[in-house]
């Protein structure tokens, strides 16, 4: 066996040191693309979003004729938005894919280093058990931002060289806050699916209870509100419209405890810059009131709300699993 | 380390205890399985926190300074896995970068530590690929690229076939001479840890029962257990009772059994030179004279029979199922 001496060439250490957080991230980021998992992930997700694209280019030629529409003029908006109903557009179908994103990226984050006995190997590192946690939760969002942004970038790309009509500054805000959005809600699942990993030893466990959750949130979830008010609720012939709004604004309530209804309130007013409520309104507010576009920070300031209820919820879920994480034993 | 302690609810898989190591020697920490042998070492790493009493290596505490600690010490844990989909340079490279290593150094380094435990063909493998040897061998580089003061080797042999124990354990002896290396290797296998450990600690039911050098334990086992030695005789003797009266005569004799041409004997100290010479001059013919050497085996078996491990066999099966909830 040759035999050469280990520490001649670990000598300078500490000549440019490379921090522990770094490293684990990039290893992180890089095994996420080499795999099989994301690829796949990738293809779906740029399917749904050509599908879409198209199809509202198609209808794009009568949307910003309508002239009864006060977005009319928001062409990349309208891009994003529009459909003749064959499919949904892109911001619906991502309140489907987003979750199904986070839960692939993070379902198996630290069972499978812990099944393939490489946690005990990575912690004998000289490095905190927090960065592992922030390196999981880092990369996975690191990708996926990159990734919308770029498919946004081509749309808008494509379109001003298909139409050749300027963007607003307006519009691109609005874009960009709705990437921003969605990776914040891609955000939450992920780290929901980082906490289920730390929680249930088989990756398989922790998958089946988070797309669980995503089923329940996304399916179940209305109904169950639904079933639960009905029985509370009296004939609308009887009551006053004031008691019929107070309800209605109840079972809306009841909903945005869902992350995905959130995550629809939030797209919707940001992409269609007519939306001037979340709730319902009644007459005498509507009197008077021009369809116009409202502004970017208005619009902004009324998702205010939705956002940081996904923030909240996201770092709950975050400040859970780091808190599970920092006590686990780690021996496998 | 003193006093430390770590119970498992009501268990105590570790309990009280007092170890020093000295820097540059080869520490064999001898147990049964599921004697807290892993246990002990996660704390001395500070990977578990113990519930009582504190690990020092290399002069800093190990629960609350984790990070320095890990900086010295190198870690094979016992079933040790790597990234499946990562070839073995990147894998050590990569632990050598999460050690403070510039990108080309970590290369550079990963490369001679492959040459160093012989893995230098199998470096663009895909550690899928790998056999138990071979991960052990990649573990072993793991250990060294960080240039460890320490190194701590949870069962280092197990599911290697007999020859690469052999290379792997010429190995780490070589290398702790090299390079004044302290290695504390943990095992349930006597023979492997005799070939290598300059002081063993038999380690039991969460108790360090003794520890020293073998010979040391040798000569403890002989002192308490007496000296035997057997000496047989030409046939052309005779009654052989005759020579029993002569060999009374030793010092420190404890039993003494004649049994045809054989005779016995069982002493405190070693008088197998004079039970010859005393039967010689009585005129015994002797054919041949053995004198039981105590190896590590009995030392072994010696401390074993006198432990309980029942209870905690079914703890670490009760574990084993808990994983699967």
């Amino acid at each position: 066996m040759p035999m050469k001496n280990p520490r001649v060439s670990s000598k300078d250490t500490n000549k440019r040191p490379s921090f522990p957080m770094q490293v684990l991230v990039r290893k992180e980021i890089a095994a996420h693309i080499r795999s099989w998992r994301f690829i796949i992930l990738i293809l779906l997700i740029v399917l749904t979003f050509g599908a879409s694209l198209y199809v509202s280019s198609i209808g794009l030629k009568d949307a910003v004729s309508n002239m009864r529409d006060p977005d009319q003029s928001f062409l990349y908006l309208k891009l994003l938005t529009t459909t003749d109903n064959s499919i949904p557009p892109f911001h619906v179908f991502l309140n489907f894919l987003a979750p199904l994103l986070g839960i692939a990226l993070g379902f198996d984050a630290v069972n499978a280093e812990y099944n393939n006995g490489t946690l005990t190997r990575l912690l004998a590192q000289p490095i905190y058990r927090d960065n592992l946690l922030f390196a999981k939760f880092l990369a996975p969002l690191a990708v996926v931002g990159t990734l919308f942004v770029a498919l946004v970038m081509l749309m808008i790309g494509g379109g001003l060289l298909g139409t050749g009509v300027r963007i607003e500054p307006q519009e691109l805000l609005r874009i960009f806050g709705f990437t921003l959005i969605s990776v914040l809600y891609v955000a939450f699942w992920l780290s929901l699916s980082i906490l289920l990993s730390i929680r249930f030893r088989q990756p398989a466990t922790s998958a089946l209870t988070a797309i669980g959750i995503w089923l329940f949130f996304t399916v179940f979830f209305p109904i169950l509100v639904n079933l639960a008010i009905r029985p509370f609720l009296p004939n609308p012939n009887y009551i006053s419209e004031q008691e019929y709004i107070g309800y209605n604004e109840l079972i809306l309530n009841l909903l945005r405890l869902s992350p995905s209804q959130l995550y629809t309130d939030a797209t919707t007013t940001l992409l269609m810059p007519s939306v001037r409520s979340l709730g319902p309104i009644s007459m005498e507010q509507m009197v008077g009131a021009i369809p116009a576009p409202l502004s970017f920070r208005e619009s902004f300031l009324m998702v205010w709300p939705q956002v940081s209820g996904l923030c909240a919820a996201m770092m709950i879920c975050f400040a859970w699993s780091y808190y599970i994480f920092m006590r686990r034993e780690i021996r496998s | 380390m003193t006093g430390l302690t770590k119970s498992y609810g009501k268990v105590t898989a570790v309990d009280q205890l007092d170890l020093h190591i000295y820097p540059g020697e080869i520490f064999g920490l001898l147990g049964p399985n599921g004697a807290g042998k892993t246990t002990s070492i996660l704390m001395m790493l500070g990977l578990t926190e113990p519930t009582s009493g504190t690990a020092y290596v290399c002069g800093h505490n190990a629960t609350r300074n984790p990070i320095a600690v890990k900086r010295k010490v190198g870690y094979l844990p016992d079933n040790v896995g790597f990234y499946p989909d990562m070839t073995a340079l990147e894998n050590l490279s990569f632990i050598a970068r999460l050690n403070g290593l510039s990108e080309s150094y970590a290369q550079a380094s990963a490369k001679d530590m492959l040459h160093v435990v012989g893995l230098e063909r199998e470096m663009h493998k895909k550690t899928s690929a790998f056999s138990r040897g071979m991960k052990q061998r990649l573990g072993l580089a793991e250990v060294l690229i960080k240039a460890p003061e320490v190194a701590i080797l949870d069962e280092p042999t197990l599911g290697i076939d007999p020859k690469g124990v052999d290379e792997f354990l010429e190995l780490i002896k070589q290398l702790s001479r090299e390079h004044n290396l302290t290695v504390l290797l943990s095992s349930h296998h006597l023979h492997q840890v005799q070939r290598v450990c300059d002081r063993v600690g038999i380690f039991v039911g969460g108790k360090l029962l003794v520890e020293g050098s073998l010979e040391i334990l040798a000569h403890n086992l002989q002192q308490q257990k007496g000296i035997s030695t057997v000496i047989t005789l030409d046939h052309a003797q005779g009654d052989t009772k005759r020579f029993a009266e002569a060999l009374k005569a030793l010092p420190g004799l404890r039993d003494l059994k004649v049994d045809g041409f054989t005779i016995e004997l069982k002493t405190d100290s070693d008088t197998t030179a004079m039970a010859v010479r005393l039967l010689v001059n009585n005129g015994a013919d002797i054919v041949s004279v053995s004198r039981n050497d105590y190896q590590l085996d009995d030392i072994y078996n010696t401390y074993f029979e006198n432990c309980i491990t029942t209870d905690n066999a079914y703890e670490k099966s009760k574990g084993f199922f808990k994983r699967y909830q």
